[in-house]
């Protein structure tokens, strides 16, 4: 029989944009060994890893062996997914499907990146197609340039509205010590700030970041007597259809609706707005805030950016968004979705501190890669049916 | 628990350069023989895992060039990086977590687009170990060196088994070496790094495998025999060289310790009859049956002279002709799923040997085997 499984612990280092402090293994260290006291477990008690990055940012080959001894994983099956950006949350998922086949009890998911060791551009080009797409990339800022751009010429979107969201995410991220960029700005700072690729200006766009993240997944025979109130996993989806240059719909994120109309049909969602209290979305730049919600079915199409200036999405709003001041505030690639799904664990076990919603029964997290892809996780307060 | 089995195989033939195919040209040739070995559709499949290495493909995101040829568009799907057991493991924990009742699981790799001395190379320390050189080929001289050493296993053993897997390979339409060769050959080819000579070494190969593992509520649904995966088990020992005794592989004992105990195998040298073994070099076939405990300790070389892991011996190993007839990197292990079940299920063609009731199939990571994958696969659920 398949096993129901929770989060019980997660653990996370204090991002930044440089940490020559410390190696790859060491990074990942930090993340675990606060991840096993936030759930006051002992590395012995881990029965499997699941780790993930994207390789080609740091240059280590087999990370899964490389990492052992900053991942505690001598003697123990370890095992890496890697997906691009979307990482994060498939390394979640992955810890999910390993708890919940009942061959382990207790596994630890890690993600993490050292950005500051890459050079993410020219990593990040090699994704694609050699000879039909790779001519034509020119980076991650230009692809997500032209889905606002889609975006904003089907519904009349403006470059205010997509700001509006970075304002949002930049000063929850005031209420959040682990993130990279704490600084409030104004409306008028976003759109005086360069212009990278239209629409997008700097401060709509995420960091590069060094960080890592870890997650401990517990199996129902044991999460509660570890974690009295754990965080459930309702239900995971996964869209990654796009292969090609012209397979995204642009201006609609089609990953985002078919995933999340899976995910929310199996949960019994109806109407996310109302019965999700919180979402951790991967939104790397601030119009992904708008179009993607809308995917998700939070509202309808074109209908995010009134919902959004009406302060729904801010704390204290009816569905508050990125508590945590999301990807604009931190950006460690391969760990970004794993600190969403993190994130999103603590809102529900009340672990939140200065960045808590109250009442959380339901929270939505999600990862997102480059090339159209989201991942996602239905978390729950409640143990699921 | 919850059982699966794998209810269909398809692989491409291993050659050493593949020029008329991409990497999506060789997933959509497994994927659908895999499928019409199933007696399936894509429409069955559930859900996907990729296999696949951002290094070995030279490409960020790799599983996104398999990810259409392999069906996965709008389901869900994730990607494995390392060997194909370890992909199959995934898979496995899919089909057994509720979610999902059938994966296709899938790996590829082209050598023939990689250079792997540096490919390699980069799975060392960037500080400490890189700088020396180090590739695969070097570490696992090291590691013959000191295997011998402890041993007394002589290169005249190590290259009956080149011999025995290149001519096994003969039977074997898919393999990408079939030879007939003399230990004198195997001695006598250009000494690649000391003791392994060119012989010694697995070859540069391209290929792409695929496997379907189905839950066991649906295992019988489709028109091929189900493969029962009684047993697996993988673990990873310290990273660095100077922290392990590389004349031995502790992770994979342990590994292979738990896969047995999870198939209920008590004696493994007379309970597995088929066992496909990662050979990337010859010496290693030798110890990780030891390490495994399908031989004595230090003994392996003397059973392989008696011919105990020929074709028709107490346990024949690599009857396909193994990676040093073709060793498509990451695909491997699932070519070594794929021959295994195909044992099992009695449709081997020419390398079928003659009882395959309970089959072993061991999957690497990392370098000179740090990290090993044990699978116990059956006739019987």
């Amino acid at each position: 029989m398949a096993k129901r499984v929770a989060i019980v612990g997660t653990g996370q280092t204090f991002h930044k944009s440089h940490r020559p402090d410390v190696n790859g293994q060491e990074l990942i260290n930090e993340a675990v060994m606060r991840a096993l006291q936030d759930a006051d477990l002992k590395m012995k008690d881990i029965d499997a890893i699941v780790i993930g990055n994207m390789d080609h940012f740091e240059g280590i080959n087999y990370v899964d062996c490389w990492s052992v001894d900053g991942s505690g994983g001598t003697m123990k099956p370890i095992i890496k997914l890697t997906t691009g950006g979307t990482t994060g949350c498939t390394v979640a998922i992955g810890g999910y499907h390993l708890v919940g086949s009942g061959m382990f009890d207790r596994v630890l998911i890690i993600g993490w990146e050292k950005n500051s060791e890459s050079d993410t551009t020219g990593a990040i080009t090699t994704a694609f197609d050699p000879i039909w797409d790779r001519q034509v990339f020119a980076g991650a800022i230009s692809g997500l340039a032209a889905e606002a751009q889609a975006y904003i010429a089907r519904y009349g979107a403006t470059d205010r509205d997509g700001a509006r969201v970075s304002v949002r995410d930049r000063k929850h991220a005031m209420n959040n010590p682990h993130a990279q960029l704490r600084k409030e700005v104004t409306l008028e700072e976003v759109l005086a700030s360069p212009m990278l690729a239209d629409p997008i200006h700097l401060l709509d766009v995420c960091p590069r970041t060094d960080g890592a993240c870890a997650v401990i997944m517990a199996s129902e025979d044991v999460a509660e007597k570890i974690c009295p109130k754990p965080d459930w996993i309702w239900g995971t989806a996964v869209r990654h259809s796009y292969s090609y240059l012209g397979d995204a719909d642009y201006g609609r994120l089609t990953s985002m609706r078919e995933g999340s109309q899976e995910m929310f049909k199996k949960a019994g969602i109806r109407e996310p707005r109302k019965e999700l209290d919180v979402i951790e979305l991967y939104q790397p730049y601030s119009f992904g805030g708008l179009i993607w919600i809308e995917d998700m079915g939070v509202v309808g199409p074109g209908e995010a950016p009134q919902y959004i200036w009406d302060g729904n999405t801010d704390m204290g709003g009816e569905l508050p968004i990125n508590p945590s001041g999301g990807v604009i505030a931190t950006n460690p690639i391969g760990a970004t979705g794993l600190i969403r799904c993190a994130e999103a664990a603590m809102q529900v076990m009340g672990k939140a501190e200065g960045r808590q919603v109250p009442d959380v029964n339901f929270a939505f997290s999600s990862g997102f890669g480059g090339c159209w892809w989201t991942d996602m996780i239905l978390h729950g307060k409640k143990k699921p049916n | 628990m919850d059982r699966a089995a794998i209810i269909g195989v398809g692989m491409t033939k291993i050659e050493k350069n593949k020029v008329r195919d991409t990497f999506a040209d060789m997933a959509w040739e497994a994927v659908n023989k895999a499928l019409d070995d199933a007696g399936m559709t894509i429409d069955d499949i559930d859900n996907v895992v990729t296999t696949s290495s951002d290094f070995w493909d030279g490409r960020t995101i790799s599983c996104m060039a398999v990810g259409d040829a392999s069906g996965a568009a709008h389901k869900n799907v994730s990607c494995v990086e390392g060997d194909g057991t370890y992909g199959a493991f995934y898979g496995m924990t899919r089909s057994l977590s509720g979610s999902y009742k059938t994966t296709l699981v899938t790996g590829h790799s082209k050598g023939s687009q990689s250079v792997s001395s540096l490919i390699t190379n980069s799975a060392f320390d960037p500080i400490y170990e890189r700088g020396l050189g180090m590739d695969m080929v070097t570490a696992c001289a090291m590691q013959a060196n000191a295997y011998m050493h402890r041993t007394g296993t002589t290169p005249e053993q190590m290259a009956m088994v080149s011999v025995k897997n290149h001519g096994n390979a003969l039977k074997n339409p898919l393999a990408q070496l079939p030879m007939k060769l003399t230990v004198s050959d195997v001695l006598k080819s250009e000494m690649i790094a000391d003791p392994l000579h060119k012989l010694d070494c697995s070859p540069v190969s391209d290929g792409c495998a695929a496997v379907i593992i189905a839950h066991e509520s649906v295992a019988s649904k489709f028109k091929q025999k189900p493969v029962w995966l009684k047993g697996v088990s993988f673990c990873a020992d310290s990273f660095f060289f100077g922290d392990r005794d590389i004349s031995r592989a502790k992770s994979l004992t342990e590994a292979a310790k738990k896969a047995y105990a999870m198939a209920g195998i008590t004696d493994p040298k007379k309970e597995i009859d088929v066992a496909e073994v990662y050979d990337a070099f010859t010496y290693q076939e030798l110890m990780w049956l030891e390490e495994m405990g399908l031989a004595d300790d230090a003994t392996a070389g003397k059973l392989l002279e008696k011919g105990e892991f020929n074709m028709d011996g107490r346990l024949p190993v690599n009857a396909s002709g193994g990676l040093l007839s073709g060793h498509p990197v990451i695909a491997a292990g699932l070519y070594g799923m794929a021959a295994v079940a195909r044992q099992i299920r009695g449709d081997a063609g020419g390398f079928q040997v003659i009882k395959a009731k309970t089959g072993l199939v061991h999957g690497v990571n990392g370098l000179g085997g740090q990290s090993h994958c044990v699978w116990i696969m059956g006739k019987d659920k």
